[in-house]
């Protein structure tokens, strides 16, 4: 019966326990963050990595986000003769939760993985204990500039992903449906508040933490080889989008 | 320098990883500006062993000393300036993949100096030399061969003129003729820096040609240390087993 109860509650305790290094990993970054050397240099490095690289798949998951969004909204407000808000709910929908949510996704795909991948790779190669080695702190060098990176560079990815979802959203709905493009803009600005995009960015930024912290915290806890690598990769990536949508919630029932 | 400092020294080091036992009330004195081998079978703790002495990993109990201090209480801050006297050669030489050879080596002096990127380039090239190695600076690791990496892992090293250098199986993987090039490479190199070198192998006649001293372990703690020749002449059926298998099995290769 004991026994039961033990492999019952198991993954509760390594549950908790990884949260808590989680934590711990996020803390000591933030130590490395006020604690010079700065290393600027990786950190730009990483912004490049993080935010350069990724706008042409941002720009293509937010314009077809806008588009389809628009499509599906005029289904439904044609049947009350509302077309008029399209403008407005694509402008809505996109700027409080597709754009972050959707940046931060196909962030997590090509730049988490990719995070736990390289520093995965760098564990079981005793490149991170060749680091300690040479007095070089791990985290500092390895895990802070990659979350420093991934806080600031995914607002600025959400907001190309909010400006071409709008786009696409004009697209389909003025170019395609014949909405009147007066119309379409002037709800816009009638119902969409600066707050909204503003606390977008915000979401966005707090994503980019997640996907980041996990990243890494999967990348230098890699064990077992090649195999260990694909394994904690896709464990990141999991834990990062599944963390994403329910932090979403959360940020939304607070801020708006 | 009258009397001899001890540099190294472990004391009645225990660690155990998921309850087995790994190494069990070690004690291990190593003299420094030698060259000391530790042998020991495959998966007996030898790089458990080398890594408590970097302070990689922290004793579950016991003393870990390096010059007179012990490691095992320091922390990260104080732990990196100790630190900084060892160079170490991981056993794949554990190069950044994401940096060219140059880079690779210049990376320790980059870190802890304040010399410019002229003085710097000169003292890789000038380690690199000493290894062996010309033309490689603006190579990447995934382009040398497994030999080659070892030496500008071991020139990495090196780099800072540490005083204590630590090796991880440095022949293993190595056809023979590389094996002994990666040896005579160590003798020299031992030779002119008069560092202190804690060398762990399986590979016998590799550690009977370079090692002042020998160390054996053997389920988790040291049973003898000796120069080769008391380890060769040892009656010790453990070690003579070891030594013998060994060898007979360097010979089939």
């Amino acid at each position: 019966m004991i026994r039961l109860l033990e492999l019952a509650g198991r993954p509760f305790i390594v549950a908790v326990e990884e949260s808590g290094r989680i934590i711990l990993l996020l803390i000591s970054a933030i130590t490395w963050m006020l604690r010079p050397p700065f290393r600027l240099r990786v950190i730009f490095k990483q912004m490049e990595f993080v935010g350069v690289n990724s706008i042409f798949v941002v720009l293509i998951t937010g314009v077809f986000t806008g588009m389809v969004f628009a499509l599906q909204s005029y289904y439904g407000f044609k049947m009350f003769g509302g077309e008029s808000l399209v403008g407005a709910t694509v402008a809505l929908g996109v700027t409080r939760e597709l754009g972050p949510v959707f940046t931060a996704l196909m962030v997590t795909g090509r730049v988490g993985s990719a995070m736990t991948a390289e520093l995965g790779t760098m564990k079981v190669t005793e490149q991170i204990d060749a680091l300690h080695s040479m007095s070089v702190n791990p985290i500092q060098y390895l895990v802070m500039p990659r979350i420093v990176a991934a806080i600031l560079m995914l607002p600025v990815l959400t907001i190309v992903s909010d400006f071409v979802g709008i786009l696409g959203g004009y697209f389909v709905g003025v170019e395609l449906l014949k909405i009147n493009s007066g119309i379409f803009i002037a709800k816009i600005v009638e119902f969409v508040d600066l707050e909204d995009i503003f606390n977008g960015l915000i979401k966005a930024a707090c994503f980019g933490l997640i996907l980041s912290l996990i990243g890494c915290y999967k990348g230098i806890r890699t064990t077992g080889g090649a195999e260990g690598v694909g394994k904690a990769t896709t464990q990141s990536v999991v834990l990062s989008s599944v963390t994403i949508f329910i932090s979403d919630y959360f940020l939304t029932s607070f801020m708006f | 320098m009258d009397c001899i400092v001890l540099m190294i020294e472990l004391i009645k080091v225990c660690k155990s990883f998921k309850g087995q036992k790994v190494l069990d009330n070690l004690d291990l004195k190593i003299e420094p500006e030698k060259i000391t081998v530790i042998i020991g079978q495959s998966g007996g703790g030898k790089s458990v062993l080398l890594k408590h002495i970097m302070g990689l990993i922290k004793p579950d109990s016991g003393q870990v000393l390096v010059n007179g201090i012990d490691t095992s209480k320091l922390n990260d801050k104080e732990l990196n300036e100790v630190r900084k006297i060892f160079g170490m050669l991981f056993q794949d030489a554990a190069l950044f993949d994401s940096m060219t050879v140059g880079e690779n080596v210049a990376f320790p002096l980059k870190e802890h100096t304040k010399l410019s990127k002229k003085e710097i380039d000169k003292i890789v090239e000038e380690k690199l030399l000493k290894v062996g190695l010309k033309n490689v600076t603006h190579k990447m690791p995934s382009e040398l061969s497994g030999g080659m990496r070892k030496r500008v892992g071991l020139a990495r090293a090196i780099a800072l003129n540490p005083k204590i250098v630590l090796f991880d199986e440095p022949t293993t993987g190595l056809d023979p003729i590389m094996c002994e090039s990666i040896d005579d490479l160590i003798i020299n190199t031992q030779h002119h820096t008069n560092a202190t070198f804690v060398i762990i192998s399986h590979d016998i006649g590799s550690t009977f040609k370079i090692a002042h001293k020998v160390a054996v372990l053997y389920e988790g703690k040291i049973i003898k240390i000796g120069t080769p020749e008391e380890i060769r002449s040892s009656n010790n059926p453990v070690i003579k087993r070891f030594i013998s298998r060994e060898t007979e099995k360097a010979c089939q290769t």
